[in-house]
């Protein structure tokens, strides 16, 4: 019963997003102010993340394929594949859905604890559009860009481990690279991209939006919103999956 | 001139407002008094739309709100400024842009023209030098200023204020309510001022409406008040000895029983004034009757 209203009212946050902006200028500038807070924001963890990931795949592959009938090659289609396909878009989503999550559901959280969404609505702001549609916007802008970033970050992570500790000759990684590669799993890792973007900025901005109380209640939502996020993401990666694969 | 027509409110099965009319003039400072927790500001956040209505209907100047589109409410909130109780600076954006933003939003000026009119803002509430701080570098009567001058950028019809001088000592709070006269009476515009500050009803008190649990209790202005023998409403307003031995003495005074030539002990001996602080001393025991109700 509960989980029926709260989605109503989700569906009806997003359905109030759509008006005519005000201003439009502002309403850019707001976007662009987003881009860069989500975006360049989260870029350093994404980097991180990325390269050790590939890495470590990298590693783990070689210390299980001891058979000497598998080519050596397998291991660098191993870490492509899975950085594509799970990686990249799946776990470094989960990592943003913790770092965008609290940081977007604490923002609006804040600013309707201190009443600075009334006090738009007051000036003629439609604060649903104004407050939440920009980041929606932005994140979907952006996390895709970051996941290719982190595709190709998490692959050099792999071959970068796999040089340094003798496990293949990058000559032998770089072939592998190139064997078998089904460009499908490019649009299918965006696919999964996109759908993230959009749990990660708006079931924050909901619970963000709808914070009643003080400081200890926009704790509560941050925290709520970070978990609903996750278990959204990879209930929606299970979807896909099986829809798309 | 804002009408609010039997408006009542609930949450939930609580019933906050209960029918509540008022009739807030323009060019005046009109006051909402009223403990903690009696409904003034969801009355007010209720002639904003912030909260709706269950029943009854807020008129302005003769339009009635209650009945307004999105639309036509979002081209009059145009019109409407407000100053919240926690100020509700835009903690992220300077002073000078927390005041800028209703231009931004709502005109099409160049810069240089937004800059001024922010700059005779700030000068017009008082403030100089801030504008590049942040709201958290600023004092609590600055912010209240800031909040002031955000909401009269956009030289608005309407300006509400949700108790203006909340956490401000007093002659900070004294400066801020003569502020607000001021302006009001200088762009003629419609105020109203939540408060529950002695200081501000009896200072600024041109219209005042003392709600009690939901409920309008007496209606009046700030000589009224000390002749009122409402007694919730003296119990409110006058609520220590000093205040009540301050009240007895008004009394007298707006009477012309206290003049510089008469000394106390005449005072006394004078029954005109007994009967006057005699009503006022019963209070306590008897309920007086409720006057103006
Ligand atoms: N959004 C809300 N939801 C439920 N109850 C509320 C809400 N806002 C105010 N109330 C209740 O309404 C009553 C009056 O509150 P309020 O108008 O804020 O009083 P005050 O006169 O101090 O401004 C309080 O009992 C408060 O708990
Ligand atoms: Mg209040």
């Amino acid at each position: 019963m509960k989980f029926f209203k709260l989605f109503g009212e989700y569906i009806l946050l997003m359905k109030g997003m759509f008006t005519k902006p005000e201003n439009f200028k502002m309403y850019w500038k707001e976007l662009m102010h987003q881009c860069v807070e989500i975006g360049i924001g989260a870029l350093g963890i994404v980097s991180i993340i990325s390269v050790f990931m590939g890495a470590v795949s990298a590693v783990q592959t070689a210390y299980q394929l001891t058979s000497p009938l598998v080519p050596k090659t397998t291991i660098s289609q191993v870490v492509r594949d899975t950085v594509i396909l799970e990686f990249a878009p799946t776990l470094v989503c989960i990592v943003l859905a913790g770092v965008m999550g609290s940081k977007i559901a604490g923002e609006l959280g804040n600013m309707r604890v201190s009443e600075q969404i009334d006090a738009l609505e007051i000036m003629g702001i439609n604060t649903k559009s104004y407050l939440v549609m920009p980041k929606i916007l932005a994140a979907l802008i952006t996390i895709p860009l970051l996941v290719i970033i982190s595709m190709a970050l998490g692959i050099w992570g792999g071959r970068f481990a796999s040089g340094m500790s003798n496990i293949v000759s990058l000559e032998t990684f770089d072939k592998g690279l190139l064997m078998g590669f089904t460009p499908f799993y490019i649009s299918f890792a965006l696919a999964k991209a996109y759908t993230f973007a959009f749990i990660i900025s708006s079931v924050p901005a909901f619970y963000g939006y709808h914070v009643k109380g003080g400081a200890l209640e926009i704790g509560r939502a941050s925290t709520t919103a970070v978990v609903a996020s996750c278990i959204l993401i990879l209930f929606a990666d299970y979807i896909l999956a099986a829809i798309l694969l | 001139m804002i009408e609010i027509k039997n408006v009542s409110k609930s949450f939930g099965d609580k019933q906050i407002l209960k029918g509540v009319s008022a009739v807030m003039e323009t060019g005046k400072t009109n006051l909402i008094i009223g403990t903690s927790g009696s409904g003034k500001t969801v009355l007010q956040k209720c002639m904003v739309g912030l909260f709706e209505v269950d029943k009854g209907e807020i008129l302005y100047d003769g339009k009635s709100f209650t009945a307004m589109h999105e639309e036509e409410r979002k081209e009059l909130r145009q019109q409407i400024g407000m100053l919240f109780q926690g100020s509700a600076l835009f903690d992220s954006m300077t002073v000078e842009r927390n005041v800028k933003f209703p231009l931004d939003m709502f005109t099409t000026w160049d810069h240089k023209k937004k800059i001024d009119r922010v700059n005779e803002v700030l000068e017009r509430v008082n403030l100089k030098d801030t504008n590049k701080k942040f709201p958290a570098e600023v004092s609590g009567g600055m912010k209240k200023r800031v909040g002031i001058a955000r909401a009269i950028v956009l030289n608005p019809k309407y300006l509400f204020c949700d108790e203006p001088n909340s956490g401000l000592d007093p002659q900070t709070s004294m400066v801020i309510d003569l502020l607000i006269k001021e302006i009001t009476q200088e762009y003629n515009m419609t105020t109203v001022i939540n408060t529950h500050d002695m200081n501000s009803v009896m200072e600024i008190g041109e219209n005042i409406l003392y709600m009690y649990q939901g409920e309008k209790e007496w209606v009046g202005n700030n000589k009224e008040i000390i002749f009122s023998k409402n007694q919730k409403l003296n119990e409110f307003i006058f609520a220590s000895e000093f205040l009540r031995d301050a009240k007895d003495m008004r009394m007298l005074e707006e009477k012309g029983i206290i003049d510089n030539d008469r000394n106390m002990d005449e005072v006394m001996k004078d029954p005109e004034a007994h009967l006057l602080m005699g009503d006022n001393d019963k209070r306590e025991s008897h309920p007086g009757p409720a006057d103006d109700k």
